[in-house]
């Protein structure tokens, strides 16, 4: 029984971290998929997601509009770095543009140390969010945050999956992933999709920047390079470009590092993350397709 | 048939460069309203170029592109959607991950009359009987004759003044083939206008009112259907390298 129980708190807990992972993941798959680049800028915008909502709460905003406005603040970060960085150097070379994603990165990470330092901040969460619910005599234990986390990925995700599935826009953005000169030639405005699709994308690294920030509980401007390749991997290991995929593999991801931790010797948990890349390395080698398999080349 | 001042559609020096190597070497056609016109040559002798020029994927480096007497030259592709040229590429180019429906849907995303846009989709339906079948089905996952239905039908549903063809024939079961031509044929009938690359000589001059023939960039012969269809010239043009 108590056995039972213990599993059941450990799928709770991996939903709550899948479900982070995904959220991060499906926004690098979506940049990925559209510009067939490894948005690497994407833990910044988390970052810039996340302190937005911080300095909103600080000036007395209460935690939910403060959240939206995050979520807004991150899609116009995405904007304007597709805008200024990415348009020019859009039919670059592969490498250019790889490392024009990393420029960004810097920038907008020193640019936080510059303004905020690097030491970490509290994440003002409300008391109420901070609340935790307990069962079996304490044994399952969760909190608000984890509630609405819960919430948010799933409301979040059903929005995503009927704009992708029932308006044009969406539609235009998935068929622009599989072939962009078949999207231009029935009239789609490249452009335009590849532009929501970065305020789309950026919106779910704001709301995953806020949320990962509210769980852990601080703030710091590097803080979105964990989540980013961690997401990095979950949306390898279900299928680079796909949105299924990336979903999947958060998930997967999820599970796998909390059951690493749970359920193995205490002697191997610290090599969590080397299990993690390990993983990667080896999707990497035998199904580079991920577990989805789109039907792309992989090209980083 | 000459009057190239009225034509619908014109090129006029057209040259397109890829680095180093010239593409397409400055050619002018026409292509009338109404009027069904094949462009032949060999693999390479830039047929496909041609039409992806037309349709903004390609730029090219001198010469004119004038469609419902305007220049389109410097058009980005949406805008020459929008004005009425709609393209079925070589490949197919299917959106396979999306079903048919989708793939029809997106093919009238120029436009915004619903209910021309509805009809247009039944008229599909009734064009390509298959289609209707298929419709909540992978485009990914069609024949190869149910895809180029599919690529022709996309295309249509742009509502195009003209239609360009790239290959309808290529990959397709030949009985489907036949089946493709026909539908084609019955376009003709209803007045569409139409561009059309395709590799296989005797069923495009069928089809054709009057056919270009590229050799490495260049027209190297023009003429009407019938003319073509018992001139040597058009069957040596397509050994290329042997000239």
């Amino acid at each position: 029984m108590s056995d039972l129980v213990y599993i059941l708190q450990q799928m709770i807990n991996a939903v709550s971290l899948g479900s982070l992972y995904a959220l991060v993941a499906v926004g690098l798959s979506i940049v990925f998929g559209v510009l067939k680049l490894t948005n690497f800028a994407h833990g910044d915008v988390m970052m810039v997601g996340a302190f937005t909502t911080v300095l909103l709460i600080g000036v007395g905003m209460p935690f939910i509009p403060a959240l939206f406005c995050g979520i807004l603040g991150a899609a116009l970060a995405g904007l304007l770095i597709e805008r200024i960085a990415y348009r020019p150097v859009r039919n670059a070379p592969d490498v250019t543009r790889l490392l024009t994603s990393l420029a960004v990165t810097y920038i907008l990470e020193n640019f936080g140390i510059l303004v905020f330092s690097s030491s970490p901040r509290n994440f003002p969460l409300p008391d109420a969010l901070n609340e935790s619910w307990q069962f079996m005599g304490g044994a399952i234990t969760f909190t608000n945050i984890n509630l609405l986390t819960l919430a948010l990925t799933f409301a979040s995700l059903i929005g995503l999956g009927w704009f992708i599935t029932k308006t044009t826009l969406g539609l235009g953005m998935r068929a622009a992933s599989e072939d962009m000169s078949a999207a231009q030639l029935v009239g789609l405005d490249v452009n335009r999709l590849i532009v929501v699709a970065f305020i789309v994308a950026s919106g779910f690294a704001g709301l995953a920047g806020i949320l990962w920030a509210a769980q852990a509980g601080v703030i710091q401007p590097q803080m979105g390079f964990t989540p980013l390749l961690k997401a990095f991997v979950a949306a390898i290991i279900g299928g680079f470009g796909s949105i299924a995929g990336a979903l999947l593999g958060g998930f997967v991801l999820g599970a796998l590092e909390i059951f690493i931790v749970a359920f193995l010797p205490d002697a191997i948990t610290p090599y969590r993350d080397a299990i993690v890349f390990s993983l990667l390395i080896a999707f990497l080698l035998f199904r580079p397709g991920g577990i989805l398999k789109p039907n792309r080349e992989i090209k980083l | 048939m000459n009057d190239s001042h009225s034509a619908m559609f014109k090129l006029q020096g057209l040259q397109v460069r890829f680095g180093a190597v010239r593409a397409l070497k400055g050619i002018s056609l026409h292509v009338n309203q109404g009027e069904v016109v094949a462009l032949l040559g060999a693999n390479g002798a830039g047929k496909s170029t041609t039409l992806r020029t037309i349709s903004g994927l390609s730029r090219p480096s001198a010469g004119n592109i004038f469609f419902a007497g305007q220049s389109i030259t410097t058009f980005p592709s949406t805008k020459i959607v929008r004005l009425g040229i709609a393209h079925s590429p070589e490949g197919r180019r299917l959106f396979g991950g999306l079903t048919v429906a989708e793939n029809l849907r997106l093919g009238s995303c120029s436009r915004s009359d619903t209910d021309g846009i509805a009809a247009d989709t039944e008229r599909m339906f009734s064009l390509f009987p298959i289609l209707r079948e298929r419709r909540p089905q992978l485009a990914g996952t069609l024949s190869g004759g149910e895809q180029q239905q599919l690529a022709l039908a996309r295309a249509l549903m742009a509502a195009p003044k003209l239609l360009l063809l790239d290959e309808p024939s290529l990959g397709v079961a030949p009985l489907l083939v036949k089946h493709i031509f026909e539908a084609l044929a019955e376009l003709k009938r209803q007045g569409m206008t139409m561009l059309l690359v395709e590799q296989n000589m005797k069923l495009a001059l069928k089809l054709a009112d009057r056919a270009y023939v590229l050799r490495t960039g260049s027209i190297a012969l023009h003429g009407s259907s019938a003319e073509l269809l018992s001139d040597d010239r058009v069957a040596q043009a397509y050994l290329g390298a042997a000239q």
